[in-house]
């Protein structure tokens, strides 16, 4: 049997045994949530609510702007008490809708009709799931309907289910995986559907077993879907690294894992997809791994979308003394917050407290052109030479080294002994890059 | 309402253990082995001149680096490497000279620590070779006792050596070359034989690169393809010609052994690509064998690395690997 790995990678410390056993759980409603309009990669979605107005849990109060879109629902039933600029995880201040939850609400969904999906046809499924508002739940947030709906000079052969979830820490879709397989599949089932394919492959990395275990009992006998254990290194679940593993294929740079016949979604977007047609409800709350050793309480829970931080680390116990970075995400490409307003979003896998010991500063030395990096790099760039490239300001010369392929995945970071910030240096100068390209344009 | 208290960094959040003062004090503990070794073949003139270039490499980080750059153990490394490519009755002044001017031109000059082209222990030796040629190639035999001291180490600064104050011996190398005598592979494996400090036992020095190689400090490909490339092409050579000495004496002769575990590994001035190190190594093997064979000099590693150093950051350009997603058989760029 072929090895199912990708080349390079690194392996840092897993950490998930904080939270990998630990079931999940339903956290109780905050008062307040705020829903940013920005929740997912493409055009952010319109507000069609109105100060004052009340809304039930899963009502629309923002609609998709386009087909690179998806809506906002309310996570819980309340009045809009404001829309207006609220503190988002990356940093910026984006417009949001705040609701005030009602205390002692049973938070039922307006009634709606739950449309049968095999009655539906393949573009009546991609509206569907559209209109329920899902998006990528691995952090990268892409409206999931684009891709169950490919252009028509592509061949699809399979869908990819991402179940690597190769962050330290996170176990989101690990306990998923563990204890709503059934879901999973009902998921898969849909998407084959939508896609007019018949073959699905659920990649899984082997610290896993018992996902892998349950996802295998509970495959339906009906459908060709293969639960496949992969080498555990990140970063695994990156899409280009999870296609090569499992199908020994690398996606043309530039191009998009359709290029070769591969839909890929993370597994609890599968799962969300099950639900939406199981119970008619959009996404309105997702399952989030609170862990570290700066959070009282770690655990795995069901969180509406918009809960605020505060609200959410209270659920855990609150803040160590020597709490000192939270991350939404994980450790290697998550985003640190230090807003405690800041909400949960749609594509919010994580909430990573690290303490004082895990943040110590580090000084930086020279590059000493040990070539770590290099060994490292998943998709084979030259950091070392990218990086001197960076410092020195030349980020015009930069595309031409393929500064594009560069993922941000922070493994060449991870590796440098001289503490060089490399994964920061190439966001600047990506940002740069742009910026060189729009006032030359 | 932010709290002051939380820390705000670019991901990643995790780091890996190794860190570069790390990898140059373990190379530093690496040598320790080597040095005592050394020790134990030529006596306290050993300790004496590794002192020396160690007290010359650190006065010149000291004078004209910056103090903090002693913490990452690069200069140690320098001095002690070049301590071992000198023969121990080498006046300690001169081997001071050696260790200020290994950093001083060979390092700071360029920038410091990551900046330099040519290895600077090699910089200090190809400089005390070019200034006083005879102390350095005066070479003493293994000492009897180690408390005696191999030669005139205490010339005093600017005067000549004392020559009745050692007993010399001629190295395996100069034999072969001078006098075409051949020397047995085992004396050259354990390093009974005269040469420079670092010239000892090739068992002891392959030991210690193994475990650097284990650690992850040392890049194998490059000193397997200097021994390589030295051991076809004189394989070759004694086939063609029976009187030229053959792959083992070669491999084991020499300062080839440290050379090519410790100076040409140097990552700083050796390529960053794994194919460039296999053509990095190859040359140097191949000068090696062309220098010590029909060059003017029975020694030639320092010179065949510092030659290939010079070719490093074009090694390095045209051995760029290729990026994932392009060039794939069967699909339009």
């Amino acid at each position: 049997m072929r090895a199912l790995d990708f080349l390079h990678g690194i392996h840092p410390p897993e950490r998930k045994e904080l939270t990998a056993r630990l079931p999940i759980r339903r956290m109780p409603f905050p008062d307040e949530v705020v829903l940013p309009v920005r929740q997912h990669s493409g055009k952010p979605a319109t507000v069609v609510v109105k100060r004052g107005e009340r809304v039930e849990r899963g009502d629309a109060v923002a609609l998709a702007d386009g087909f690179i879109s998806a809506p906002v629902h309310a996570s819980a039933s309340g009045r809009v008490t404001a829309i207006e600029g609220w503190p988002h995880p990356d940093g910026s201040t984006a417009l949001a809708v705040r609701i005030a939850v009602d205390r002692h609400s049973v938070q039922v969904p307006r009634p709606r009709v739950v449309p049968d999906w095999r009655q539906l046809s393949p573009q009546q499924i991609v509206q569907a799931v559209q209109d329920a508002g899902v998006v990528g739940l691995g952090g990268a947030a892409f409206p999931t309907h684009v891709k169950l709906a490919p252009p028509k000079d592509a061949t699809v052969e399979m869908v990819l289910v991402n179940g690597a979830e190769c962050e330290p820490y996170l176990t989101t879709d690990h306990r998923s995986m563990v204890e709503f397989p059934e879901r999973v599949h009902l998921g898969i089932r849909i998407m084959l559907r939508a896609l007019g394919v018949t073959k699905a492959v659920i990649g899984v990395e082997r610290n896993k077993p018992d996902a892998i275990e349950r996802l295998q009992a509970t495959a339906p006998a009906d459908l060709d879907v293969t639960v496949l254990p992969l080498t555990v290194k990140y970063p695994q679940g990156a899409e280009k690294m999870l296609i090569r593993s499992v199908v020994g294929r690398e996606v043309p740079s530039g191009k998009l894992p359709i290029s070769v016949g591969v839909v890929v979604q993370n597994v609890g977007s599968a799962a969300t997809i099950g639900e939406v047609f199981e119970t008619g409800l959009p996404l309105v709350e997702r399952i989030v791994t609170v862990s570290g050793h700066g959070v009282k309480r770690p655990a795995n829970l069901i969180v509406p979308v918009g809960t605020k931080l505060q609200d959410l680390l209270d659920h855990c116990g609150g803040l160590t003394d020597d709490a000192a970075e939270i991350l939404f995400g994980g450790p290697m490409m998550g985003l640190p917050v230090a807003d405690l307003q800041t909400p949960i979003l749609k594509g919010t896998t994580g909430v990573v407290v690290l303490t004082t010991a895990d943040v110590r500063a580090q000084v930086s030395y020279p590059c000493i052109h040990c070539g770590y990096c290099l060994e490292a790099c998943p998709v084979f760039l030259d950091p070392q030479h990218l990086g001197s490239l960076a410092q020195a300001g030349r980020y015009e010369e930069m595309p031409g080294h393929h500064l594009a392929d560069c993922m941000l995945c922070g493994s060449c970071s991870y590796v440098c002994p001289s503490n060089i910030p490399l994964s920061q240096l190439f966001q600047v100068s990506k940002a740069a890059v742009r910026r060189l390209k729009v006032s030359a344009a | 309402m932010t709290s002051p208290r939380f820390v705000v960094t670019a991901s990643p959040h995790l780091k890996a253990p190794a860190t570069t003062p790390v990898i140059m004090w373990t190379v530093v503990g690496s040598l320790l082995p080597i040095v005592v070794t050394a020790l134990y073949f030529f006596g306290l003139s050993a300790l004496l001149v590794i002192a020396a270039t160690l007290a010359g490499a650190l006065g010149a980080e000291t004078a004209f680096g910056s103090p903090q750059r002693l913490r990452d153990g690069s200069a140690v490394i320098t001095g002690v490497l070049l301590g071992l490519t000198l023969p121990a009755c080498l006046p300690l002044w001169m081997a001071f000279l050696g260790g200020a001017v290994g950093i001083a031109l060979g390092k700071l000059i360029f920038g410091g620590l990551g900046s330099n082209i040519f290895n600077p222990a090699l910089v200090g030796r190809a400089f005390l070779m070019a200034a006083f040629p005879v102390p350095m190639t005066t070479w003493p035999a293994p000492v009897d006792r180690i408390w005696q001291l191999a030669g005139d180490n205490f010339a005093w600064p600017l005067m000549r050596a004392d020559p009745a104050a050692m007993v010399t011996a001629a190295t395996p190398l100069g034999l072969a070359k001078f006098e075409h005598t051949q020397t047995a592979v085992m004396p050259l494996l354990l390093g009974t034989t005269s040469g420079s400090l670092g010239e000892t036992s090739a068992i002891v020095i392959l030991a210690c690169g193994a475990y650097l190689a284990w650690r992850g400090f040392l890049n194998w490909r490059t000193p397997v393809s200097i021994f390589a490339a030295v051991a076809v092409l004189s394989a070759i050579v004694q086939l063609v010609d029976a009187t030229y000495p053959g792959p083992l004496f070669m491999l084991f002769s020499g300062g080839l052994v440290l050379g090519a575990v410790y100076m040409a590994t140097d990552m700083v001035t050796s390529p960053t690509t794994n194919r460039g190190r296999w053509i990095f190594g190859a040359g140097i093997g191949g000068l090696v064998v062309v220098i010590r064979l029909w060059g003017g000099l029975p020694e030639a590693v320092m010179f065949a690395i510092l030659l290939m150093n010079a070719l490093v950051p074009y090694i390095n350009r045209v051995t760029q690997p290729r990026v994932f997603g392009t060039r794939l058989p069967g699909v339009a760029a």
